[in-house]
């Protein structure tokens, strides 16, 4: 456990990662590994709205679906170049964002859920009906692979498994610089209690506002992966079911931290791979499964890790601090004493 | 320091505060009593922007801030503690309270994103700011200790501490003893006024009236979401409206 802590652990995970391609003959499972890790980008992005900001948005796969559609309707019919379009896809959802969020926010608690809950059906279906753009349920086929750089290609499995892993590494990167800093703590006092936040001079609107630009960001980026590399899109990637799969990822992993939802969706997906021989009974082992992490690993796996981990350093830094100064401790702290 | 004219909240048909005017020195401690539902927290909220009031002003270190948001309020130098302080409680306390000092600072996404000077010296800021608050309050040796595990009495000083971070000039402090014992409860006075003597300006809400008799310089008496009396301790002991609708005969006799 020691090695998985801080940079080492990090460092180890990238490690095993990079070697992944070499340690599989099968392109099958580097495919699902590159999937996995798409979805991750995703994931990321829900739990800083959800996990670090408290916004429990279900409409997060209608967002993913969108990054998607921009890059595979702007590359297939308008003929865009890949990387534009990829751009453009995260620019779109952060417009779109922000005006759903500027509706939606509006809202708290269960009411928020469930106004987002439509708004990614109303995704769905405009995905689904609006035939002019989207081409409704046919899809969209023929999508381009991203467009290679540099000595760099990305059509094969492995060339696509590294472009991922790059997006993935980075988007995890600048998830942990924002929840560690000042930004971050807004986000998370947001969280623990609205009132007192705005108390403490954050506007809430505003915040949330910005958490959720930045969450959709990274779902309309994980969507124009998507489409590069799986090159096929249907109205079914705007469907509920993937949204509760995003969410699925990040409670077994870790709601709130940033490699729980990394975790969760490179376990989930394998997990459900694994029980494949169990065919239609597969659903009947899985289902027990996960309440069962939900009733006994409640802060996800990586959650209740940190969460001992970090009681055993507080322990230890009580006593350090105990030991550098034995008189201030060892006055016991009667209220009259220290005002 | 606080001005309030004819101020007024109405949630639907009921009037939680009607009509109250007030005046709040500067360097003093003010207490705001009342029998339950008298709208003293309803008070506060509209002092501190958590609800606009349905009419009066409000006047903040002469600035009229009636119909401005809370955490505009906040920036303003008006801090304020609830009854029950939410923690992140598998956080360090000292963790907790370094987002108090966010409003003095500026650093926005760009900054977070790039790592800038800016950021960094203001990360520093907050935590030092965090540091010094914790240090006010007498709660260094639980600085880091998660805040799931601590005291009910050394969450009411974290709730000090949180408010003080903001670096206020006004403190409404709602219920500041509540839920602690009576040896605890000397200690929160003697902190309360320990903030008065380092220039703040304090406004409680509290039930405990030996407390409040020994510590306010000014009562204000609620009732029905109407000021029935205002004054000093004494005057306020042997008032009969305030006997009659609060006190009772026997802190009349104190």
């Amino acid at each position: 456990m020691k090695l998985l802590q801080g940079k080492t652990g990090w460092a180890l995970l990238i490690a095993l990662a990079l070697v992944f391609p070499y340690m599989v003959s099968n392109t099958y499972f580097l495919s699902v590994m590159t999937q996995s890790y798409i979805f991750a980008i995703a994931a990321l992005g829900l739990n800083l709205i959800t996990g670090y900001t408290g916004q429990f948005n279900l409409a997060h796969g209608g967002f993913m679906a969108i990054g998607a559609y921009a890059v595979g309707l702007l590359t297939t019919d308008y003929q865009w170049g890949f990387w534009t379009s990829f751009v453009a896809a995260g620019a779109i959802c952060g417009v779109v964002g922000y005006l759903v969020g500027a509706l939606s926010l509006r809202m708290t608690g269960h009411v928020f859920s469930i106004f987002t809950l439509c708004v990614g059906y109303i995704i769905y279906l405009l995905i689904e009906k609006w035939e002019d753009v989207t081409h409704g349920a046919v899809g969209v086929m023929g999508i381009p692979a991203p467009t290679g750089f540099g000595g760099l290609e990305f059509e094969s499995a492995k060339g696509q498994y590294y472009l991922v892993l790059v997006f993935l590494i980075l988007g995890a990167y600048i998830m942990h610089r924002i929840v560690h800093s000042l930004l971050g703590r807004s986000f998370v006092a947001v969280r623990n209690s609205e009132a007192l936040a705005e108390a403490l001079g954050i506007p809430l609107a505003r915040t949330k506002r910005l958490a959720f630009v930045l969450s959709v960001i990274y779902a309309g980026l994980a969507g124009g992966l998507y489409a590069g590399v799986v090159r096929f899109l249907g109205p079914d990637l705007a469907a509920t079911h993937h949204t509760f799969e995003l969410v699925m990822f990040m409670l077994v992993g870790g709601i709130g931290t940033i490699l729980g939802p990394i975790l969760g969706s490179i376990l989930v997906p394998w997990l459900t791979q694994s029980l494949q021989f169990l065919q239609d009974y597969r659903m009947v082992v899985f289902g027990p499964v996960l309440i069962l992490l939900l009733i006994f690993v409640p802060n996800g796996i990586v959650g209740t890790i940190l969460h001992r981990r970090a009681r055993r350093a507080a322990a230890l830094r009580e006593q350090a601090q105990a030991a550098n100064a034995p008189a201030a401790a060892s006055s016991t702290p009667t209220g009259a004493r220290h005002a | 320091m606080l001005e309030i004219r004819g101020l007024t909240k109405r949630f639907g048909g009921l009037t939680a505060v009607n009509n109250v005017t007030a005046h709040f020195e500067a360097g003093r401690i003010n207490a705001i009593i009342g029998p339950n539902g008298a709208g003293k927290t309803t008070f506060f909220n509209l002092i501190a922007g958590t609800h606009a009031p349905s009419s009066g002003q409000i006047i903040v270190k002469g600035e009229d801030v009636t119909g401005m948001r809370a955490d505009q309020i906040a920036r303003l130098g008006v801090a304020r503690t609830f009854q029950a302080t939410n923690l992140f409680d598998q956080a360090s306390v000292l963790d907790n309270l370094i987002v108090g000092h966010r409003l003095r600072t500026r650093s926005g996404l760009w900054d977070v994103i790039m790592h800038t000077p800016l950021l960094k010296r203001e990360e520093k800021l907050c935590r030092e700011k965090a540091e010094a608050a914790l240090e006010f309050v007498g709660l260094n040796h639980v600085a880091h200790r998660l805040a799931g595990d601590i005291t009910q009495e050394e969450r009411k000083r974290v709730a000090f501490a949180l408010a003080l971070a903001t670096e206020p000039d006004l403190l409404l402090l709602d219920e500041p003893a509540g839920g602690v014992n009576p040896e605890e409860t000397v200690g929160l006075a003697d902190l309360i006024r320990k903030l008065v003597d380092h220039g703040k300006t304090v406004c409680l809400i509290e039930h405990k009236m030996d407390m409040i008799m020994s510590l306010a310089d000014k009562i204000i008496v609620l009732n029905y979401g109407e000021k029935i009396a205002e004054g000093t301790p004494a005057e306020i002991r042997s008032n009969p409206l305030v006997i009659d609708a609060y006190l009772g005969a026997e802190h009349a006799e104190a």
